[in-house]
């Protein structure tokens, strides 16, 4: 502070001021700055009236007392406000109305803080010692809480009101002044004076009100009127333009708070009304493809809590019920028509099921971001149709077949090796959906058996590459049967050189006939019925020799025949041409009888080869009733009795010089789903034994709910199947039941 | 009780060991003369060369007791002697038997009975003799079930005169279905609880995801099938 001054019209020896005076000369000062403010024709102040006015503040301060007057300048400083305003500022602003006195608002509360600026540095001096010795509010907050209590304060409520009709004007299309709304929130902010209370208060929670009914009355009548598509594209539009409200005029900390509020009003409120509109709605959406609008919904309903969840279930139902209908269409097809073509209706039902899950897949990523919620409507869609039984195949017998018809010979020559490494991928994905995997397996199994066997496999590496997708999917557990197998047709490969190899140098063992012996490793190999049949002696003498091989090579090792998986080729010395037909080797027993008679009798048949009734008719009936008749039969009846008899037909022939006469397929089907079963009863014990033995005490359903849970890889147990092997399990003391509680039970050392 | 012929396993203890374990144990001491009456009483009905009262000692025994030898009370007794063979008792079980019940004439054994009868019905007991009557048809050195036609009796026998709709309904499912071919004392015993712990034939209570037995489920499954 300058002590010194220029001015004249001062001693140097300072004469004491007395309140009145100078207050007098502090009000020239006042009605200077008022003139400016109002607008009238008055010059600014110079530093040397400012310095005057300030130098006046700090003598009437620093006089001794009596005459110091800090207290009383601090009451009149406030004073000055009070005066003016209410002279002059609240009858101005009470005169106007709607924008007229918004206008007068802004411009009052500016020339406010101009003269709370001009003042409080004539003041100054009061806010160095006085305000902080008396720990009172400081100069500037004394002349904005004028304006807050007297103008603020009374005007408020109005000025709100008029804000809002304002926004509702926008809203209904109409231009408004947007740079005078902001001007007028800002003073709400303001006089807030560091928290945001007066904002949030006084007008943010109306304001708030007001939208919600605003849209909620558009929302109701939205509803009624328009397709869902047409109504999100304006909830949309909406949400857009209040957010563009806010970054024009309202405080950024309402956008959170007003969308929340729009949202709710137009989405939240109507939800189901509007994705259950009939012909607009979620499900015709999905009916229809519309992409667009589905990914609208999603980035509508994203940001809402919950809200994706009906969207999603109404996902799954459509899907579910697309995927039943496919099932129902492959189920009406079967009943109703012959056993083949049916069969290749369930083939077909399975590439429909893998283009379903293609194009719904498609969905879930584009149109609903890869949600979790949505892949998991997905999967529960799938996982309910995708375990139906097609005309009595379960589908995890369909799902085996499928497999077999694309990598059999002649089963899909016509695709490439990419479309099939791609079909084999998505059908190894469907798998994912069916409960009873271990049931695929079986199913798996012995249709690979079949084509390795018989050398019906098209490509040795689309059979390693889809056991490599399987192994990824379900475990090594799952594959190391079916790997196994395909490593026992190498070695059996390089055993069969060494057996020719052996026959060379032992020419005396050779029996005469070419004989190739694929060697199986038990375990691998699905189960198969063989009975000793009576060979031919030739056979005889093959089986002698190759015994003899094999001893060579290895001692500990015991050889079952499975005769009935065997080949022959036999030279059919027929009338007009020889023939060589490719037979089964039971098939060929039966033939060779006719080498030493012409004429044989069913049983004379049945007792020299020592088979049961069932299996010689449908060998019998593949010889003589069948596409081919090598032998005739008495008499020529379609099928075959017991009371028949047969003989050689030599006058049998064709015009191929090689044909294969095939033995109907045995039907499989029951002895899998009984080789599973048994499976299961053991995997079912040996994860019971398993829980059991780690946790010694357990209650009921939780042994349960965690044995479902281990065996839930394979297959979905059947609760009453869990508690039946734990019956057993009791009645064999592995487990007892506790004394004290029925529903617990112990494991038992 | 159903008769059986196979040889006795267990041979009594020679008497002076026998008598001394008697006076040793229980809480009144029983004097020799009570003793010696209790010993009379049971060589009137053992089989001398077998020392044994066998099959049909016990018949005689039922019949001067003025008891059906298939009612309750004989399981009751043979209970109360800690049988360990259906159809025989041995002279200790005799003697623990009839010591434990006072009795050592043929009179007091009769006035013994419906004291008996209402020791073994109390709640403390009952589970106790339940368990027993199931252990008592296993005849079988490895046996751990009985077949459908001795529990059917058994059922009978034990608990249909307090639970007879229970039993009834149960013995006819038993009868028809194919699944059991012999019980195990784990669903006997939960037979038991069944019968104590559910409301009959409401079975509001039931609930087939606890721990009760399979039999029980399927059993609970067709009276609700009858019912429908």
């Amino acid at each position: 502070v300058q002590e010194r001054f220029g001015n004249q019209s001062f001693r140097m020896e300072r004469k004491t001021i007395d309140l009145e005076q100078g207050w007098d000369y502090m009000q020239t000062g006042i009605t200077k700055l008022k003139r400016i403010l109002e607008g009238l024709p008055e010059p600014q102040f110079d530093s040397e009236q400012y310095m005057m006015l300030y130098t006046t503040i700090y003598n009437m301060c620093t006089q001794k007392p009596p005459h110091d007057y800090s207290q009383q300048l601090y009451d009149k400083y406030r004073e000055a406000f009070e005066e003016y305003i209410n002279s002059t500022v609240l009858p101005a602003l009470k005169e106007k109305h709607d924008e007229y006195m918004l206008r007068e608002l802004v411009k009052r509360w500016s020339n406010h803080k101009v003269m709370v600026r001009w003042l409080s540095r004539f003041f100054y001096y009061l806010d160095r010692y006085f305000i902080a010795r008396r720990s009172l509010p400081p100069l500037n907050e004394v002349g904005l809480t004028c304006f807050r209590d007297r103008v603020y304060n009374e005007l408020h409520s109005k000025v709100k009101d008029a804000v809002i009709a304002l926004v509702d004007k926008e809203r209904e299309g109409e231009q408004i002044d947007r740079a005078l709304l902001k001007n007028v929130l800002d003073i709400y902010v303001e006089i807030g004076m560091g928290q945001m209370e007066r904002y949030e208060a006084d007008f943010e929670s109306f304001m708030l009100l007001d939208s919600a009914s605003y849209y909620s009355r558009k929302a109701s009548s939205w509803i009624q009127e328009d397709s869902c598509p047409d109504y999100m594209l304006k909830s949309e539009e909406c949400l857009k333009k209040e957010r563009e409200r806010v970054a024009h005029y309202l405080h950024s900390s309402s956008e959170p708070k007003l969308v929340e509020k729009v949202q709710h009003e137009l989405l939240v409120v109507y939800a189901n009304q509007l994705l259950e509109k009939e012909h607009s709605g979620c499900r015709a959406l999905l009916r229809d493809d519309k992409v667009d609008d589905l990914s609208r919904m999603y980035r509508l309903y994203h940001k809402i809590a919950k809200g994706l969840e009906p969207v999603a279930n109404i996902f799954k139902q459509h899907v579910t019920a697309e995927g039943n209908a496919l099932v129902q269409q492959a189920e009406d097809t079967a009943t109703n028509q012959a056993a083949n073509i049916a069969s290749v209706q369930e083939q077909v039902l399975i590439r429909k099921v893998i283009e379903l899950h293609d194009k719904y897949m498609v969905y879930v990523v584009e149109c609903f971001q890869s949600h979790t919620l949505f892949h998991k409507a997905l999967k529960e869609a799938f996982e309910i149709f995708c375990n139906k039984t097609v005309a009595g195949s379960s589908s995890a017998e369909l799902l085996a077949t499928f497999c077999d018809n694309i990598l059999k010979k002649g089963g899909s020559e016509k695709l490439s090796d990419e479309a099939i490494e791609d079909t084999l991928e998505k059908v190894v994905k469907l798998l994912a959906y069916i409960s009873d995997k271990d049931l695929f397996a079986e199913f798996y199994r012995k249709k690979l058996a079949r084509r390795l066997l018989f050398d019906r496999s098209a490509n040795d590496d689309h059979e390693r590459s889809i056991l490599t997708k399987l192994k990824q999917q379900c475990g090594g557990q799952f594959t190391s049967k079916m790997e196994g197998m395909v490593t026992d047709l190498t070695l059996a490969r390089e055993n069969q050189t060494s057996f020719e190899e052996y026959l060379g140098n032992n020419p005396a063992a050779n029996p005469g006939i070419d004989l190739t012996v694929t060697v199986l490793t038990t375990g691998f190999w699905p189960s198969y019925k063989s009975f000793d049949i009576n060979l031919p002696s030739e056979m005889v003498k093959c089986v002698e020799v190759f015994k003899g091989f094999y001893e060579t090579k290895t001692k500990h090792r015991k050889l079952t025949w499975i005769y009935s998986l065997g080949t022959c080729h036999l030279n059919g010395k027929f009338d007009h041409k020889p023939i060589e037909l490719v037979v089964s080797t039971y098939q060929a027993a039966v033939l060779l009888l006719f080498n030493t008679t012409d004429k044989l009798s069913y049983n004379d048949i049945l007792t020299q080869l020592n088979l049961s009734h069932e299996d010689l008719v449908r060998l019998l009936h593949s010889l003589s009733c069948a596409r081919y008749k090598i032998l005739t039969k008495e008499p020529s009846t379609k099928t075959v009795s017991q009371t028949d008899s047969f003989e050689f037909n030599a006058k049998f022939t064709d015009r191929m010089r090689r044909i294969k006469i095939p033995l109907p397929p045995v039907d499989e089907r029951k002895k899998v789903v009984e080789d599973v079963d048994k499976d299961r009863r053991y995997a079912i014990d040996a994860a019971i034994v398993r829980i059991m033995k780690s946790r010694k005490v357990l209650g009921h359903q939780q042994l349960v709910s965690e044995c479902v849970e281990q065996l839930s890889r394979m297959f979905k147990p059947d609760i009453k199947a869990i508690k039946k092997r734990m019956e057993d399990l009791i009645t064999r003391d592995y487990l007892e039941r506790d004394k004290e509680n029925p529903n617990m039970f112990r494991y038992l050392a | 009780m159903r008769r059986s012929s196979a040889a006795s396993k267990k041979k009594s203890d020679s008497i002076t060991s026998s008598t001394t374990d008697l006076f040793r144990s229980g809480p009144s001491k029983a004097t020799s003369k009570e003793m010696d009456r209790i010993d009379h009483l049971f060589n009137q009905y053992a089989n001398t060369s077998s020392n044994l009262i066998d099959p049909e000692g016990i018949e005689e025994l039922c019949s001067n007791l003025e008891v059906p030898h298939t009612d309750i009370r004989i399981l009751m007794l043979a209970w109360k002697m800690k049988a360990e063979k259906q159809g025989y008792f041995t002279q200790e079980e005799w003697r623990r038997g009839l010591k434990a019940l006072r009795a050592d004439t043929l009179s007091k054994l009769k006035k013994a009975l419906p004291e008996l009868e209402k020791e073994v019905r109390r709640q403390s007991n009952f589970a106790d003799f339940y368990a027993y009557a199931f252990r008592y048809c296993l005849t079988e050195e490895k046996q751990k079930s009985i077949d459908i036609e001795t529990i059917c009796q058994l059922l009978d026998i034990v608990m249909g005169s307090t639970f007879r709709a229970q039993v009834d309904y149960f013995v006819e499912y038993l009868k028809i279905q194919n699944d059991y071919k012999v019980i195990n004392m784990d669903q006997w015993m939960g037979f038991y609880r069944f019968c104590n712990e559910i409301s009959f034939p409401e079975m509001t209570e039931y609930n087939p995801e606890l721990a009760w037995p399979l039999v029980l489920d399927s059993f609970v499954e067709w009276i609700s099938e009858k019912q429908a």
